[in-house]
């Protein structure tokens, strides 16, 4: 899960990581009051930052420095409403519905941080740069001794030499060493106490006093932790998720949306994996991965069903079901209840193999659904491809 | 022979009396496998179908001589469990445990440290040897006594590839599922490493998915290390970048841990890549012809 920048500032801020001061603001109005905090009579500075989940949003023009509650009014009323389209938002862009209005703050230099769970080392990994604002994916390809790497003993948690040679190797001076390291000290706290699956600062600013802020902030949240972390759940904003993928998290199925035409339902993550693939592979598209997990009842068979064909895209379904603790029986149980609940408008394919089949086989034989069957996964495949078409 | 359990592992299981426990306890000593003992802290002496319950997993070592366990206790509780086992020292332990927080799991490998415990999961189907032993949730029936070791990041796609090897009379000599968690006990190379010393086993069909570098160190490994023949199968060729893939550790990130570059890997490492699921049996089989 992920949460907003101004989301991640507060949480932060709250482990002693320091941050600008900002405010949330909804309407260009509650934008110019936000503001005022922050500019005077005489000047100053301050940054509209459009509000989205996803980076790049300065290049894409939702990040915009200003000098006079005029020109935030101005900024606010340009930036609000509109489609901010990214190299992460894919080309459908993400709508701008909040923004975060930000003291402004003197850059003498930009750096990068991140904090991850390194799968090679089976620990938390900070990671450390020079080149601040830079994708660190880019910094990777093209310059890779510019990242130093720390790895974490989960024992011991982060020790300040660790720290401080990451403090050295980006070439900080005093103050600014010390303030690392317990800017640093702090930010491996709050991925630890939170459960963060991933944490970036890009920049972390050293200003012209030696002072670090964290001028940017993208939070990560391993899902699997979340029952642990109801505060963090509550920041969930589901304006930024696919209402498909939301649907399906209430009945416990793993869902993502993708842009083919034809709708699948899986149970395992792999199968579900190689049904998409072997679609492809036959010259279809699949519209998603669907995972109804290994113990599904009927109501979620059903609301995986509903879920699929409420898709316009979706042009047949393909229901590729390998039963070991889950029956094929109740699948297709399943899948006839919602078959006539919902109506059946597309070609349906269904395959189904291991525990049970036979008893669901002849479940969808006697349903009276006309519904196209394969024992194989490549005929069932193929069929789906062609009945789609 | 085989790897990893065979007739004679004793196995006990932790959250024994717990719906899943108590379901797939059943199943499992219906396939034939030793069940000697299970754990639920607070229900010491009681049974399950005549088989003792425990307080702690120190009491069942101690009373079973168990060598194996398989632990069915819910995520939240699941990291716990892991570590009891590993300190009653325990050689094999399999936890079939989905969704168990990541950064518990690190504390787990470093309390794992030194350890003379074999984690297998979490996350995962569990490990069957077929006619002698099943530890894990997979559907017995399936399987058949043969000579391909089977080793997997998934659940059901291994049964997939199960049936396929069944159905041409190839069988397996053991399967193992690793796990679809990004940290996790058991890798494929130690897997593999098995399998290469098993008489029994004469091919090895390895089914790996998108995410991480497990797969690439797998291919560079049987380049080096292996002479049987190797079946290999990626999923998630048509999985975007940036979503998890149901499972925790199937997530292409930074645009690394791609289906294309793990097939390239492994092709380059002489494996023969199947592009379809459906055909993991049927490569083995020709593979096995030529050789």
């Amino acid at each position: 899960m992920n949460i907003h920048e101004y989301q991640a500032k507060e949480l932060l801020g709250r482990f002693g990581v320091p941050v600008p001061k900002g405010n949330i603001a909804f309407t260009p109005a509650e934008a110019v009051e936000a503001s005022k905090e922050f500019l005077s009579e005489d000047g100053g500075v301050c940054v509209v930052k459009a509000q989205i989940h996803a980076g790049g949003r300065g290049k894409a023009g939702g990040v915009k420095l200003v000098r006079s509650t005029d020109e935030v009014l101005e900024a606010a009323k340009s930036i609000l409403g509109t489609t901010l389209v990214t190299h992460q938002t894919g080309p459908e862009g993400k709508e701008v519905r909040k923004l975060l209005i930000e003291e402004g703050c003197d850059i003498k230099r930009e750096l990068y941080l991140g904090l991850v769970v390194d799968r090679a080392s089976e620990r938390v990994a900070v990671m450390a740069s020079p080149e601040g604002g830079m994708e660190i994916e880019v910094v990777a390809a093209k310059t890779p001794e510019k990242i130093f790497k720390e790895i974490i003993d989960p024992a011991t948690g982060l020790i300040p030499f660790q720290g401080r040679k990451l403090a050295f190797a980006l070439g900080l001076e005093k103050p600014s060493i010390n303030k690392f390291v317990k800017l640093l000290t702090n930010l491996y706290t709050a991925f630890t106490a939170s459960d963060c699956a991933m944490v970036e600062i890009n920049p972390l600013v050293v200003t012209g006093d030696g002072d670090l802020i964290a001028l940017d902030a993208k939070l990560g949240f391993d899902d699997s932790a979340l029952f642990r972390h109801k505060d963090i759940e509550a920041l969930r904003d589901l304006d930024e998720e696919d209402p498909c993928e939301t649907e399906a998290a209430r009945y416990d199925l793993n869902y993502v949306s993708l842009d083919g035409h034809i709708g699948c339902m899986v149970n395992g993550a792999g199968l579900a994996m190689a049904t998409m693939d072997i679609i492809k592979l036959y010259g279809g598209n699949p519209a998603n991965f669907l995972d109804v997990g290994g113990g599904a009842q009927q109501e979620q068979v059903t609301a995986a069903f509903k879920i699929l064909v409420s898709d316009p895209r979706v042009k047949g379904l393909f229901v590729n079901i390998f039963g070991g603790i889950m029956r094929c029986d109740i699948i297709a149980e399943g899948i006839v209840a919602a078959a006539k609940e919902v109506g059946l408008t597309v070609p349906l394919v269904v395959r189904l193999q291991g525990t049970n089949v036979d008893e669901g086989k002849a479940i969808l034989a006697d349903s009276g659904i006309d519904i196209i069957t394969a024992d194989k996964m490549d005929d069932a495949a193929r069929l789906a491809v062609e009945a789609a078409q | 022979m085989s790897i990893l359990i065979n007739s004679s592992t004793r196995v006990i299981c932790q959250g024994i009396t717990g719906a899943q426990g108590t379901f797939h306890t059943r199943q499992m000593v219906e396939y034939g496998t030793n069940m000697v003992g299970g754990v639920t802290p607070g229900k010491g002496g009681t049974e399950i179908d005549g088989i003792p319950v425990f307080n702690s997993v120190a009491d069942a070592v101690k009373e079973t001589g168990c060598d194996a366990t398989v632990i069915y206790v819910p995520a939240p509780f699941a990291a716990d469990a892991i570590m009891e086992a590993v300190d009653a020292d325990i050689p094999l332990v399999i936890c079939i445990t989905e969704g168990i927080p990541v950064q518990d799991m690190v504390k787990v490998k470093r309390f794992m440290d030194g350890s003379n415990s074999r984690l297998i999961g979490p996350n995962c189907p569990g490990v069957i040897t077929p006619g002698e032993c099943k530890i894990g949730i997979m559907p017995g029936h399936i399987h058949s006594k043969g000579i391909a070791g089977v080793v997997s990041r998934s659940g059901t796609l291994t049964y997939e590839a199960v049936d396929q090897l069944t159905r041409l009379g190839i069988g397996e000599s053991t399967c193992v599922g690793i796990g679809g968690d990004p940290v996790n006990g058991t890798d494929f190379i130690d897997v593999l490493t098995m399998f290469e010393a098993d008489p029994e086993t004469e091919a090895v069909v390895m089914i790996g998915e998108i995410g991480g570098t497990a797969e690439e160190e797998a291919a560079l490994f049987v380049k080096e290390k292996m002479t049987k023949p190797v079946v290999g199968y990626i999923a998630g060729v048509t999985a975007p970048a940036g979503k998890r893939m149901g499972h925790a550790g199937a997530i292409i990130s930074g645009g690394k841990g791609t289906a294309t570059e793990k097939m390239a890997a492994l092709r380059d490492a002489g494996i023969a890549v199947t592009e379809s699921p459906a055909e993991i049996g049927s490569t083995l089989q020709q593979l096995l012809k030529k050789s």
